[in-house]
């Protein structure tokens, strides 16, 4: 891997300062807008950095397909999909090996915080169309999609935000962008719910010490309060 | 964040006392804190005096919001009303919907829900003959305004038309806005509604499921009010504002009568 490494990724820290210039528990600069589909009941888009995700909420409706009914609780049907355009290479569109797990994956990380068993028998569509991705594309989808839903009016215990750790040049750091993605060591998503710090998601690419590990849990829990006072801002600004 | 967020009764009083007299521009600003906006995971109180209402969950002693919506604190109650979200059917909601189904012994009416409601020929005010044609009394497309009698676990709901206010629509036409905007075109004790009705002078149903029926010769100025209180149903101090474009608009149809009768 390392053989491949451009020379200007070589050193991705330099005097404790990454190559975009933010410090090591920093995260990457975070919009978020409320509202942006007018015919979903809930959406979302949102700006991580160079990262760009816009997610839509559909229901609690009738379940489709018929088959997948669950009758004491709604099924949360997720779809996360890279579009085309939406890396320096043409994405194939359709289901792929990667966007069905992270779809899954995103299931598990939402479902247990929305109280599904209010709508027995119903089904809620949730979209996640990555626009623009430059690393952490699950955390950020994971971010907006609380966001959309609570726009929808899903009763949810709280909201839930996703940011990644990752080891770069031996370092820790939190929320990588794409060529600290790429030329890294160890990425590792964490989502937490907003309301006890519960984590919902946790998946490690590559790998951290024991040690490395616990601190990097410390890290992810101080990093993610400012995602929660993003998605709160933003929900509250849309009702003002 | 915790116990700060509950607007004590009192002030809420002496907001409306006060903003009669004074300008609207005071008016919202000091509405704008008792309209206290709750996010999913809010904490809205930490004691163990107050009760769970809609909207809301305990753990521990936490009450926590279960959705996004406005705070409401009734005596020893804590709920939180919708901004948003699908309708979700509740006993004694008074709902709009049209015959879809007419079966041996039940009708089957559908209202905008994965779920169509029942009405069993128990239901009529009427008695009905065992083995009688249903069809006589409501047929298929026949609009019902009736309310739900009850809802099991697994979502079979029943309506009933022995209430007295539930009857079936003849003509006039259907509006459908955001179920959880419904509250507030009703408004506190039916004041918003009344004053439409009587300001336009038309008939107005309205259903918990977002369906609202109008019938009247200002049929056009009711559905643009209703679409104007759905779209700033967040803001305070909107029944003054309604009545206010009501007088206004009502004003502007009248004036070129009297002119051609001056002319003539």
């Amino acid at each position: 891997m390392a053989s491949n490494v451009p020379e200007k990724y070589k050193t991705l820290i330099k005097n404790n300062k990454r190559i975009d210039g933010r410090k090591l528990d920093e995260l990457r600069p975070v919009k978020i807008e409320v509202g942006v589909v007018p015919s979903a009941d809930g959406s979302a888009y949102i700006e991580i950095g160079n990262t760009k995700v816009l997610v839509a909420v559909h229901g609690p409706k009738e379940m489709f397909p018929r088959h997948m009914i669950n009758e004491d609780r709604a099924v949360l049907n997720v779809r996360y999909a890279m579009l085309p355009f939406s890396t320096s290479e043409r994405v194939r569109p359709g289901p792929s090996r990667r966007s069905n797990e992270i779809s899954k994956v995103t299931r598990h990380a939402l479902e247990s915080v929305i109280f599904l068993e209010e709508f027995p028998a119903m089904g809620i569509d949730l979209t996640l169309d990555i626009i623009q991705a430059d690393a952490g594309t699950r955390a950020t989808a994971i971010t907006a999609a609380s966001v959309a839903l609570a726009h929808a009016g899903i009763p949810m215990k709280g909201l839930v935000a996703a940011t990644a750790i990752g080891k770069i040049n031996d370092k820790l750091a939190v929320d990588l962008n794409g060529p600290e993605d790429n030329f890294g060591q160890t990425d590792m998503p964490i989502a937490m719910i907003s309301t006890n710090k519960n984590i919902t998601l946790l998946q490690m690419d590559g790998d951290f010490t024991k040690e490395e590990f616990k601190t990097s849990l410390e890290m992810a829990k101080k990093a993610i309060d400012p995602l929660f006072e993003a998605q709160k801002a933003a929900l509250q600004k849309y009702y003002e | 964040m915790t116990s700060v967020k509950i607007i004590p009764k009192k002030k809420d009083t002496t907001i409306k006392n006060t903003t009669e007299k004074k300008n609207t521009k005071t008016e919202t600003k000091n509405t704008e804190q008792s309209n206290t906006i709750v996010l999913p995971g809010d904490i809205l109180v930490e004691s163990i005096d107050f009760l769970t209402g809609h909207g809301t969950y305990r753990e521990g002693k936490k009450i926590y919001s279960k959705i996004l919506g406005i705070l409401r604190k009734k005596e020893h109650v804590i709920s939180v009303i919708p901004l948003s979200g699908t309708y979700q059917p509740k006993p004694r909601d008074f709902i709009i919907g049209e015959v879809a189904y007419v079966g041996y012994s039940n009708w089957r009416v559908d209202f905008g829900h994965p779920n169509s409601a029942t009405l069993p020929m128990s239901g009529v005010p009427e008695f009905i003959e065992n083995g009688a044609d249903l069809s006589k009394y409501y047929k298929r497309g026949d609009l019902l305004f009736a309310p739900i009698e009850s809802v099991t676990k697994n979502m079979i709901i029943q309506i009933s038309m022995k209430d007295k206010r539930a009857r079936k629509l003849f003509g006039g036409k259907i509006i459908n806005i955001s179920p959880s905007k419904v509250p507030r075109v009703i408004g506190k004790e039916g004041t918003m509604i009344a004053q439409i009705k009587n300001k336009t002078g038309c008939i107005i149903n309205v259903s918990q499921n977002g369906r609202i029926w109008i019938k009247g010769d200002n049929e056009p100025l009711a559905t643009r009010t209703i679409k104007m209180v759905e779209k700033l149903s967040h803001k305070k101090g909107l029944t003054e504002t309604i009545s206010q474009y009501l007088d206004k608009e009502v004003k502007i149809m009248d004036t070129p009568k009297s002119k051609d009768m001056e002319t003539q």
